[in-house]
């Protein structure tokens, strides 16, 4: 039996528990230097410019911090992707460092900006690059890169054939946009899937339909948790049945919200999360949660390792996820003894308006750090554009649920041929995965994406938090009504400093208001500290002359 | 002269010292500087417990999603993040898994083996680790006890293994049996479960006891690359090795013991 996923996830549970204490203060000082150095417009790097000619004579040595979920198929690819680069370009030589959370490559990335060893490629999320974007030309912006005809995307001067930029899907591109220009290209794209053991949604009396509506999964969740009179539930005799767990309950919420067409935040950064639709929702969602047909993943566990033991009847996870749902699932995580019999159904998130489905996009982007060296900028950005050739977008979008992000990759025959072949075997043509990559195919122009500023990686967090905090507080017979969420939304608010978000991308000009109390404190005694220097150094300066 | 110099050395470095930790608290909103030692001791014994503490019976007892209320004692810190302390505690009559408990990095650093501990928070199940849930409060009290490891080799592969989690237990005369790596090559250790990891991430290796093979773990949140037992098991453990191990007894879909020392014989 694999521990497998103990560490992947549960530690992104625990947060960022790896770093020491002194990185955690070099990243608290940092998230308070950043900030000032954009405010007062501080001169960080010189801002990139296209050279003219690049320079290939000399030798390049490019870093590239990557994710993998903890697969060593996507390691592997990784790594030909790289060897295959410098066969092309025997003057770029790329280090790779490998991850296996989007947290501590933000955390790391934020430690090294300030001693100006950030990577020079790195996989990340568009919520981390906005933070990144609050110091001064650290991240390099990628339209004129994109445009240019000799090393642009699709351009003359390329070793390979990578897409142009209608090659990229319009939508994934879109999303790659801070403020007012690009700053990363997507690299992979997967949405929430909703994993069914079809075969207890029919055992319970239900017959499944195409599109899940949130009535139809609480309804055969409260069936589910019936019970016999020796304690067992009735669906799948065992002691254990949680009908309905989500994996992810920040999407959980993001999602149920824009189905609504209820406020989350404006695209400018002003948070509408607090209001009376996520009300609604959580009490909705307590009362389920009350009777036992709801709980996530934080709370209980893996949804897969239930549905795969017959413990859950609705596992909500990523499409990325896909290779552990199911009986026959290539990877799975709970001994052979406890798998279960049953037939999976893979279907988009549940809906609200079934005629008008919204569902999230996520996955990875790729961004490039500036350096002092445009030409080193330049071999940064041919590495990352090769990451988006057929052959990498193929080889890593079949590890996993992934879509390829250019439709030069998804028309190809090549991945036509592997979605054609579902079913085939339990590995590579996973039935289960495949389904789960086309629900994305079928719906990207249904997909949509959050706004992106500074803090808005908190207020995601904040929104499962609050999913988090009533399915907890339920189970331990606390009462949800509005004074509850009143002081829930308080409560939040403050823990993920809402309250303080400036909104905006790359720092800019806007008005934030008087500098709170502890501002001035700061400002203040560096101050007196840079006084107290001065006073000293002046004195000692007067003493050299005298003697 | 030279006195007068080092005090004004002293005087810049501590200004300096002072503004950069004076702009620290004022950019963290504020620390929390206290030490936490608290409550009143309840004798050294290790099973004194206070008014309305459980027994670990009473604590097996209890629903999940129940108040708990312990006192007991520290016997492994995993890891601190964000004042939440992740710690194996035990008392005289079993053990317990604190997951994330609200702890500042002052009292985290009290937190030595053997310190008596108070533990308010609720009973929770995660994937098979009965825990302490996240958020709990903890305070120091005064009294120390380590448990000494319990052999359960004897156990392993049966049901009654889950008895002992969570608790120091002891592992003797295994073999280390082959991890297929990343490229399907037998090792006798592999990182992360299926190879994909580097150093500084967990191992995985094998152990049998002629009847069955098992996979344990070194937890690299709780024994780390600097430790001498995951130098041990990365430089110089080999297939066919007789050993003799100590760990806690973690609980993940089924036992998953975290390693904290290897014997070879």
């Amino acid at each position: 039996m694999n521990t497998k996923k103990l560490k992947t996830t549960r530690n992104g549970r625990r947060g960022l528990s790896l770093l020491s204490a002194g990185i955690v203060a070099v990243v608290t000082a940092l998230a308070c230097i950043l900030p000032l150095t954009a405010c007062h417009g501080s001169k960080g790097a010189e801002a990139f410019a296209v050279p003219e000619q690049w320079d290939a004579s000399k030798d390049y040595e490019i870093t590239f911090w990557a994710k993998n979920d903890t697969n060593k198929t996507q390691t592997k690819i990784y790594e030909k992707a790289i060897s295959d680069f410098e066969a092309l370009y025997p003057n770029i030589h790329v280090k790779m460092k490998l991850y296996t959370d989007y947290g501590k490559i933000y955390n790391d990335v934020i430690t090294n900006i300030s001693t100006g060893t950030t990577p020079n490629v790195c996989i990340t999320y568009p919520d981390h690059i906005a933070t990144y974007l609050t110091g001064t030309n650290i991240v390099v912006p990628l339209d004129e890169l994109m445009a240019d005809a000799k090393y642009g995307l699709g351009g003359s001067e390329l070793a390979f054939d990578g897409p142009t930029t209608d090659e990229i899907v319009p939508q994934f591109l879109s999303e790659c946009v801070l403020g007012d220009a690009h700053y990363a290209l997507p690299y992979m794209r997967s949405t929430e899937i909703c994993y069914v053991n079809k075969t207890f949604v029919e055992k319970l009396g239900f017959e499944l339909p195409e599109v899940l509506t949130w009535d139809f999964i609480w309804e055969v969740s409260e069936a589910a948790t019936a019970k016999n009179a020796d304690g067992t539930y009735a669906v799948n005799g065992q002691k254990v049945m949680i009908p309905f767990i989500d994996k992810s309950t920040d999407n959980m919420m993001i999602q149920m919200l824009a189905q609504r067409g209820a406020g989350y935040s404006t695209e400018d950064g002003q948070i509408e999360l607090f209001n009376d639709d996520t009300r609604d929702i959580l009490k909705t969602i307590s009362g389920h949660a009350k009777t036992g047909a709801f709980s996530t993943f934080k709370i209980s566990g893996y949804p897969a390792n239930f549905l795969n033991a017959g413990q859950c009847v609705f596992a909500i996870d990523s499409s990325a996820g896909a290779t552990w749902m199911g009986t026959n699932a290539p990877l799975v995580d709970i001994a052979p003894d406890k798998l279960v019999q049953f037939e999976t159904a893979v279907r988009m998130v549940p809906q609200y308006d079934p005629a008008s489905p919204k569902m999230i996009s996520q996955g990875p982007s790729i961004c490039i750090f500036n350096k002092a060296d445009a030409d080193e900028v330049l071999a940064s950005w041919l590495f990352s554009q090769y990451l988006l050739t057929n052959d990498v977008q193929n080889a890593y979008a079949q590890t996993e649920g992934y879509a390829p992000v250019t439709s030069k990759a998804q028309d190809s025959p090549e991945y036509q041929e592997y979605l054609s072949r579902a079913g085939e075997d339990n590995n590579e043509h996973y039935q289960v995965k495949i389904d789960a990559t086309r629900v994305l195919l079928e719906n990207a122009p249904n997909t949509f994406i959050t706004p992106v500023f500074n803090g808005s990686a908190s207020l995601r967090d904040a929104s499962g938090q609050l999913i988090e905090s009533v399915t907890k507080s339920v189970r331990r017979k606390e009462t949800i009504d509005d004074a509850y969420l009143d002081q829930l939304f308080d409560d939040v608010m403050a823990l993920y400093h809402l309250d303080q978000l400036g909104g905006s991308v790359g720092g800019g000009t806007k008005d934030l208001g008087p500098l709170p109390r502890a501002s001035k404190i700061l400002i203040g005694v560096l101050i007196v500290a840079w006084i107290g220097i001065a006073a000293v150094a002046l004195h000692d300066e007067m003493e050299k002359r005298k003697s | 002269m030279t006195k007068l110099v080092q005090t004004r050395r002293s005087f810049l470095t501590t200004l300096v010292s002072g503004a950069s930790m004076l702009a620290l608290t004022a950019c963290g909103g504020g620390g929390n500087a206290s030490g936490g030692s608290s409550a009143a001791a309840a004798g050294d014994g290790t099973d004194a417990k206070s008014d309305g503490v459980m027994t670990y019976a009473e604590y097996v007892a209890a629903e999940v999603d129940a108040p708990v209320m312990l006192e007991c004692f520290v016997q492994a810190k995993q890891s601190w993040w964000e004042d939440k302390a992740s710690i194996y505690a035990a008392d005289a009559d079993g053990a317990y898994f604190i997951y994330n408990a609200a702890c500042d990095q002052a009292t985290y650093d009290k937190l030595v083996e053997g310190a008596k501990i108070s533990v308010k928070g609720y009973k929770a199940e995660w994937s098979g680790e009965v825990e302490v849930a996240e958020g709990a409060e903890l305070a120091l009290m005064d009294g120390s006890y380590i448990a000494e490891p319990v052999d359960v080799t004897d156990k392993l592969g049966t049901e009654g293994l889950i008895d002992f989690q969570n608790q120091k237990v002891a592992f003797t005369g295994l073999t280390i049996a082959a991890s297929k790596d990343a490229d399907g090559k037998e090792a006798p250790f592999i990182y992360n479960y299926d190879g994909s990891g580097a150093p500084g991430d967990d191992l995985y290796f094998n152990v049998s006891d002629g009847k069955a093979t098992y996979a344990f773990t070194v937890e690299s949140y709780l024994t780390g690359e600097d430790t001498d037992v995951y130098k041990l098991v990365s430089n110089d453990l080999k297939v066919g090795d007789t050993v003799d191990l100590e760990g806690f007894l973690y609980w993940y879909e089924g036992p998953n013991p975290h390693i904290t020392s290897v014997t070879v014989k």
